[in-house]
């Protein structure tokens, strides 16, 4: 009985003196008593006014957290958010059989736009697009012989800034060998292998080297068959830069980061994707560029058109052209008339004048 | 239990009448303790839950400072995100028909795949190949699914059996390595379940496996007639569970190779003693989980004209070990436990939808539930077997208490 009361007396006094060392309510409440309700700094930074929109994604059981397409795509969803107004609502996917259900759940919470993550979203996308007529759906990765109206795909041409990537890695190679592996073997990833080789090539015809391309060889190649495994990128990478590659380019999101942790520790130099390494990885020092994929920038280009009412069910298709996929800033190491070549590449590639793949 | 055991041992043999269970070990006094023990860890888990919302909401935050001035503010805050969230996740998986099938047909495989486990748990073995056998099984079921041509009905049956077949197969090479060789069975089940994925992974590269035109790692469709029908909504998979679930009981507490399990269960060396085939009842005991894990794997394609894909099985190979341990390794148990699971996981995702609650935090329950109903009884589980050293209880009287 004793303890108790003085327990109590303890909590008590605890209470009384921490309130009083913890006055400090936001800001301006003054008294109307107990009126909770303070006015606190509403939004830090200068958010666009919010609109009566719902845009909305589901990610594919990678996360959004993936460090990878997942994760830039939920990029332009927030920055939808914070430049738009939309509010937002996202569910990530756990199990491949479960992205029907989740699509019609943020459905049902009355969302105006649904933004799907990934090709294994491609039926469940469809199906619930014709089942919602109303609400406008957009898809990263995937492309439909006919979609309804009310669909969009988002794909992008990795293969025009990978061709200028290999390139690149021809040019800057002293071994005269270098390597690129994927995460799994399926188009979207290969798309930026095939182009890293046909630059590799383009480069040999142009300036009558002999650089070889290890881990793709238009077909098949060197695959860690996982994007989360950093280590098994490692072992690739290591193996790459046993058989005299000095420049890496893996293209298998967070697995990827091993192919550039070899490449730090053999001293040599890797290329990273999807997003610009030196913003996203803490490998800067070792990459010479990125290759780059708008995810975030179609996402949200996808919800602004749905917002302003102009969605169309025509495919995005990004491009060096629009801005869509593009070569981050090239490292200070490279010779600059690299770089003017990298540029003249690109037109050249605009212009139709050059097969990327 | 001890009657159980007390049974003379001829009554194993074969030709023989199955064994009656002792009436009294199911009696309501046993296992109602059981049941205020799980609804005891549901509750405490989903206050822990709570104070994890509510601390991970950022209006409940923004009142903490002054927590001890305006103790209100920071209830109400808490209490609107609270509330939200749980009320999010109820009305998400039991609010109305349509969620309640889907809670439904999302606890099916949890059902079957724990089933194989706890059935393998009867009899001593510690099954965490689950996950491999889906894999095998949808495999199997996914590939007569959409490649063959058969009309509806027939084409289910061949599809179910295929896909059956198949994690019967995967599970029974775990049980006979440990049978003829004594590998032990959590190793060879893990091991089994790597090469299932790069099986997985390899048929998937394969142009067979592949839809027309396309090289992505995902099959076609499967047919729609092989696909298992719906009655309002709901497909037909989920009764399929439950009746798993039944011939699991039935097995186990109704014939002699169930009685024979549970007796392996208990104590292998003696079982051989009493002149049963202890190799057989283990080749036998995996053979029958894989066989309910691939059924597991089937309810994945032919439940809504799904196509196969790397990632398909998710988590449920796994959480089936949790759902197994939650129901105490018992068939009635399991089908609650994996309805429980199944409730979280389409809550889950409600929450995320329309409370914005981080998606980890229904894994976060379920692991909670888990640990308040596994923890202690895991204690008492051990420090019981060496108390009476001959551990002459079943597993499953070790996991319940």
């Amino acid at each position: 009985m004793k303890k108790t009361a003085r327990i109590a007396a303890v909590a008590a006094i605890a209470a009384l003196s921490l309130s009083a060392c913890g006055e400090r309510p936001s800001d301006e409440p003054a008294d109307t008593g107990s009126a909770s309700e303070s006015p606190s700094e509403s939004e830090s930074s200068p958010a666009a006014e919010e609109i009566d929109f719902k845009a909305c994604m589901v990610s594919d059981s990678g996360g959004f957290d993936d460090k990878s397409f997942n994760q830039t795509s939920h990029d332009g969803l927030e920055a939808a958010a914070q430049n738009l107004g939309v509010q937002t609502g996202e569910v990530e996917s756990q199990s491949d059989s479960e992205y029907g259900d989740n699509i019609s759940a943020l459905v049902d919470e009355g969302c105006n736009s649904v933004t799907t993550v990934g090709f294994l979203l491609g039926d469940a996308t469809l199906e619930a697009a014709k089942a919602n007529p109303d609400v406008d759906f957009s898809i990263v990765d995937f492309a439909y012989d006919k979609a309804p109206k009310n669909l969009k795909g988002l794909v992008f041409n990795t293969g025009e800034p990978s061709f200028q990537a290999g390139y690149l890695a021809a040019a800057a190679s002293e071994t005269g060998t270098v390597g690129t592996f994927g995460g799994l073997n399926i188009p979207t990833v290969t798309a930026f292998m095939e182009g890293f080789r046909l630059g590799v090539e383009h480069y040999n015809e142009q300036e009558g080297g002999d650089v070889k391309v290890l881990g793709w060889d238009g077909k098949d190649g060197s695959f860690t068959d996982d994007f989360e495994d950093k280590t098994k990128g490692q072992q690739v990478a290591e193996q790459m830069i046993g058989q005299g590659a000095d420049i890496i380019f893996p293209v298998a999101g967070p697995a990827g980061l091993g192919g550039l942790q070899a490449a730090k520790d053999n001293n040599v130099k890797g290329i990273w994707v999807d997003t610009d390494g030196c913003v996203s990885t803490e490998y800067c020092d070792v990459l010479l560029t990125s290759v780059m994929k708008g995810m975030d920038v179609a996402v949200e280009e996808a919800i602004t058109s749905s917002v302003n009412e102009e969605f169309n069910s025509e495919l995005f298709v990004g491009t060096l052209e629009n801005g869509g996929v593009g070569l981050a800033e090239v490292s200070d190491d490279v010779d600059p008339a690299v770089v003017e070549k990298l540029d003249e590449l690109e037109q050249q590639i605009i212009a139709g004048e050059l097969k990327v793949g | 239990m001890t009657e159980t055991i007390a049974h003379p041992p001829e009554s194993a043999g074969p030709g023989n009448k199955p064994v009656p269970p002792a009436e009294s070990s199911r009696g309501p006094v046993t296992w109602l303790p059981t049941l205020v023990e799980t609804l005891a860890a549901i509750v405490i888990a989903l206050v822990l839950g709570a104070l994890l919302v509510a601390l991970s909401d950022p209006d409940t935050v923004e009142t903490l400072p002054y927590l001890f001035s305006y103790p209100a503010d920071f209830f109400s805050a808490a209490f609107d995100a609270v509330w939200s969230s749980y009320s999010a996740l109820v009305q998400g998986s039991v609010g109305s028909w349509n969620r309640i099938s889907t809670t439904l047909e999302r606890s099916a495989p949890l059902i079957c795949a724990g089933l194989g486990v706890s059935l393998a748990f009867r009899a001593g073995l510690f099954n965490i190949g689950a996950q491999g056998q889906m894999a095998v099984g949808f495999l199997v079921a996914g590939f007569i699914g959409f490649t063959y041509d058969l009309p509806p009905g027939l084409h289910t049956l061949v599809a179910l059996a295929g896909g059956i077949l198949g994690g019967a197969l995967w599970g029974g090479i775990a049980g006979f390595l440990k049978a003829r060789t004594g590998a032990h069975e959590v190793i060879t089940t893990i091991m089994l379940n790597y090469l299932a994925v790069s099986i997985l992974l390899y048929a998937l590269g394969k142009e067979a496996f592949q839809r027309e035109g396309s090289d992505n790692r995902q099959s076609p469709p499967v047919a729609d007639s092989a696909t298992f029908g719906s009655v309002a909504d709901t497909h037909l998979g989920v009764l399929l569970a439950f009746a798993a679930a039944v011939g699991v009981w039935w097995l186990l507490e109704r014939s002699t190779i169930g009685f024979e399990m549970r007796a392996v269960g208990a104590n292998p060396e003696a079982s051989r003693t009493a002149g049963m085939n202890v190799a057989k009842v283990f080749t036998l005991a995996m053979v029958v989980a894989g066989a309910l894990a691939g059924l597991a794997g089937t309810m994945q394609v032919l439940g809504d004209q799904a196509s196969i894909s790397p990632t398909l099985a998710g988590t449920i190979g796994f959480d089936a070990i949790t759902v197994a341990l939650l129901g105490r390794a018992t068939p009635l148990g399991t089908v609650l436990a994996g309805l429980l699971f199944g409730a979280l996981s389409v809550g889950g995702v409600a929450m995320q939808a329309s409370a914005g609650t981080p998606k980890e935090l229904a894994a976060v329950l379920q692991a909670l539930i888990v640990l308040f109903v596994a923890a202690p009884a895991l204690v008492r589980g051990l420090t019981r077997q060496r108390a009476t050293g001959g551990g002459s209880t079943v597993m499953a009287k070790g996991w319940g208490g």
